[in-house]
């Protein structure tokens, strides 16, 4: 015992040591929740439109009027061909023009009815279908307004509550994804390269003689980390809490119980990829190239995973950042427990018990 | 010149020297930028949808049954009570629920009016508010069938106005998103492998000790850098290349514009990314600390590219910020070529601030690289 500890003394020493390193790994996952946190929405607001207005008349100049008082969009042109569009798309100045027909009054009021086209980029289908929706529901409350004389009949008013996050907060969406992704990649990244670091530098061959157990060897390594993760994920959410307003409906221990969690799952794949990455260099590519685009793209962090094909939603099942991001927003933003999480837990226990052992298993005591 | 292509040769020989590395730079981008394509999707579909009708007539069923006929909603469960469905939100086994009140078809018949109330879980603010709108376009439908065969005519001069709106969708008319997500993917691994290559080079060598070695010989600090920027950006060309082809082969994505003036650009970008990784590796100790930086700088570039989120939506300060990105014009220029047709004349701006971009980074490496240990 008094070799283990003494052991984990020195990985102290080591991470200490290295100043420049200790202030990476603290001072940048502040920076990029701070940055993250209050700038990255995926709400679509301001955005570029230009006006190509063929009647000019008092209906249509009332109808702009409404659609520059939104703050959905910001006209930046007003255009008087359709030659203009195709340019002014290609220069990406714009993302929609709304191009209203000629005699547009006198049609609406005679033929009772008047059209507007909505041409929008959908090179980003996403703020395509967004503008179009947003103006057609504009364009919609003014012809209730010019209506209103007419008595409707028969109504359905659906009454819609949204549950969590009624002011539909994207903070509420990005602040656990930013912090999975965050302990995900840091912790993997801490392991797997102080572990290859020790071979390539030849300094594992003196830890493999040494009388510590090998299994001591590699927990040695990893307690200072779990330590080090710790201390971020306090300080993330203490950031989430205070500076984000994000409310903990749960029991708070249970949320730094879940987090040492998938800590410990993360650092654990770490020790796999050291076992099977003979470099720095290959260990730091593994965990890198390997982690950050899944981690990002197949976790639920920005995209549903709902809507994803079916396949990816099987492939999803395998990231472990998937399954805590459902328990961080279950305990953060909805307030269950464990009665309602266990499933979730379960399988990150699995996952790192089976990180565990491979690497146990793949862990070579002698050196080629 | 000489001494140039004698470092590229040694560069070359140490990267395909290196057996487990070349599945990493070579195979693992391609399949996630084959896998990963599908993922990135906003669309919302496959709702998961509960219902609790406290009616039980015609009419509600009729209500549920359009519903179930929508493609974006999967009708999945009929609860008995509001409890029980609000037990299975927090479990995440449903994502919206609908109650439909008692006297539901008495109160539309008699008073002309009637309640719903919906229950969305809005944790994701962009995906509840699609639900949202999803939801209003079946009840107005619903809306407007049972006034037709409530009301039964009407005189024609009380015809409500109505204002028609035509959606026109260019470039992609059918919001496919693999055509918008698959070049911006391509451009992320592209640009991972090179920083993250050229990232840990130098720093390796210090680390290593073969640094001092290179010191002591009569190679100039630009035949250096040269010698050492050239591999990655044949790899990074290389590897767009491979993505191109899977992209209009597998996904079939248009290639509109000319190839060449992207080759142009990608050059040029691919050069202030391997400045960037060059500029990092020269500033740091071990190959752990640049790596660190790297991962840092990369994970900022690709969340403030505009690629996943749109850059208008941010608040001022940020945007300012994306104009350091080099992500973000590589990800324009990608679309504004590829799927717009775009030429050198569209894209100037962008071209310019890269250029600069790349001169200043470079100009940065060459300085830092000091020949002293």
């Amino acid at each position: 015992m008094k070799r283990f500890i003494g052991f984990i003394k020195k990985e102290f020493y080591h991470i200490f040591r290295d100043r420049r390193s200790l202030f990476i790994l603290f001072g940048m996952p502040i920076a990029q929740v701070l940055l993250f946190g209050f700038a990255i929405t995926n709400e679509i607001n301001n955005v570029d439109i230009a006006i190509l207005d063929h009647s000019k008349d008092a209906t249509t100049k009332e109808i702009i009027n409404k659609i520059a008082a939104s703050k959905y969009f910001s006209i930046k042109q007003f255009i008087d061909n359709e030659a203009t569009i195709e340019t002014a798309f290609k220069k990406g100045q714009i993302k929609a023009v709304l191009n209203f027909e000629k005699d547009f009054s006198k049609k609406l009021v005679i033929g009772k009815k008047a059209t507007i086209q909505i041409l929008t980029d959908a090179t980003d289908p996403n703020t395509a279908n967004t503008i179009s929706n947003y103006s057609s529901s504009i364009l919609k409350n003014y012809q209730q307004g010019i209506n209103k004389n007419i008595e409707l009949s028969y109504q359905i008013v659906p009454k819609t509550r949204l549950a969590y996050n009624p002011e539909l907060k994207s903070v509420f969406m990005f602040v656990p994804g930013v912090m999975t992704v965050i302990l995900m990649l840091v912790s993997a990244m801490m392991t797997s390269i102080s572990i290859t670091r020790e071979k390539e530098l030849g300094t594992m061959e003196i830890l493999l003689v040494s009388p510590l157990k090998p299994f001591l060897v590699i927990i040695g390594k990893v307690v200072p980390y779990i330590f080090l993760s710790v201390i971020n994920a306090v300080v993330i959410i203490v950031l989430s809490i205070f500076v984000f307003q994000m409310p903990v409906q749960g029991s708070m221990f249970l949320l730094g119980a879940e987090s040492i969690l998938f800590i410990i799952n993360a650092l654990s794949l770490g020790i796999l990829i050291s076992t099977i990455a003979a470099t720095q260099q290959t260990a730091m590519m593994v965990s890198l190239m390997g982690l950050m685009l899944p981690v990002i793209l197949l976790s639920g962090f920005i995209f549903p995973i709902s809507s994803m094909p079916v396949v990816l939603q099987v492939i999803s099942n395998i990231i472990p950042a998937k399954w805590f991001i459902i328990i961080l927003k279950g305990i953060m933003l909805k307030g269950v427990g464990l009665a309602y999480l266990w499933k979730e837990t379960l399988i990150l226990l699995v996952m790192t018990s089976f990180f565990i052992g491979l690497s146990v298993k793949k862990y070579k005591i002698r050196l080629e | 010149m000489n001494i140039i292509r004698y470092i590229v040769q040694k560069e070359f020989r140490q990267i395909f020297r290196n057996k487990a590395m070349l599945p990493i730079i070579f195979v693992l981008p391609l399949v996630q930028l084959i896998i990963l394509s599908n993922a990135a999707t906003f669309e919302v579909k496959n709702i998961k949808f509960g219902y609790i009708d406290n009616d039980k007539t015609s009419f509600s069923r009729e209500l549920i049954e359009k519903f179930d006929a929508s493609t974006y909603f999967n009708v999945l469960t009929d609860f008995p009570s509001a409890k029980i469905a609000s037990s299975a939100m927090l479990k995440g086994k449903v994502d919206v629920v609908l109650e439909i009140p008692k006297y539901f078809e008495r109160n539309l018949v008699k008073d002309k009016k009637t309640d719903l109330s919906l229950t969305i879980n809005a944790i994701d603010g962009a995906t509840a508010g699609v639900e949202n709108v999803y939801i209003n376009q079946i009840v107005q439908q619903y809306n407007k069938k049972a006034q037709v065969e409530l009301m039964m005519g009407g005189n024609p001069e009380f015809r409500p106005q109505s204002i028609e709106t035509i959606p026109l969708f260019w470039y992609n008319e059918t919001l496919n998103y693999k055509t918008f997500m698959v070049p911006g993917i391509l451009v992320l691994l592209v640009t991972m492998i090179t920083l993250f290559l050229s990232g840990m080079n130098v720093v390796r060598e210090k680390e290593i000790g073969t640094l001092e070695q290179i010191n002591v010989t009569p190679i100039k600090k630009h035949h250096f850098i040269i010698g050492k920027l050239f591999p990655f950006l044949i790899l990074g060309i290389v590897l767009l290349t491979v993505g191109l082809i899977i992209a209009k082969l597998l996904f079939s994505i248009p290639i509109v514009g000319s190839i060449g003036l992207m080759y142009g650009y990608t050059v040029v970008y691919i050069l202030v990314i391997l400045g960037i990784g060059l500029f990092i590796s020269n500033y740091t100790d071990t190959q752990q600390q640049a790596m660190f930086i790297a991962w840092f700088f990369m994970v900022i570039f690709i969340l403030m590219s505009g690629l996943f989120t749109p850059i208008e939506s941010m608040p001022e300060w940020a945007q300012v910020l994306t104009e350091f990105n080099p992500i973000k014009y590589f990800v324009q220029v990608m679309r504004m070529v590829m799927l717009k047709g775009a030429g050198l004349s569209d894209i100037y701006p962008q071209f310019l601030k890269t250029l600069a971009y790349a001169l200043i980074m470079n100009g940065l490496a060459v300085m830092s690289y000091k020949k002293l240990t």
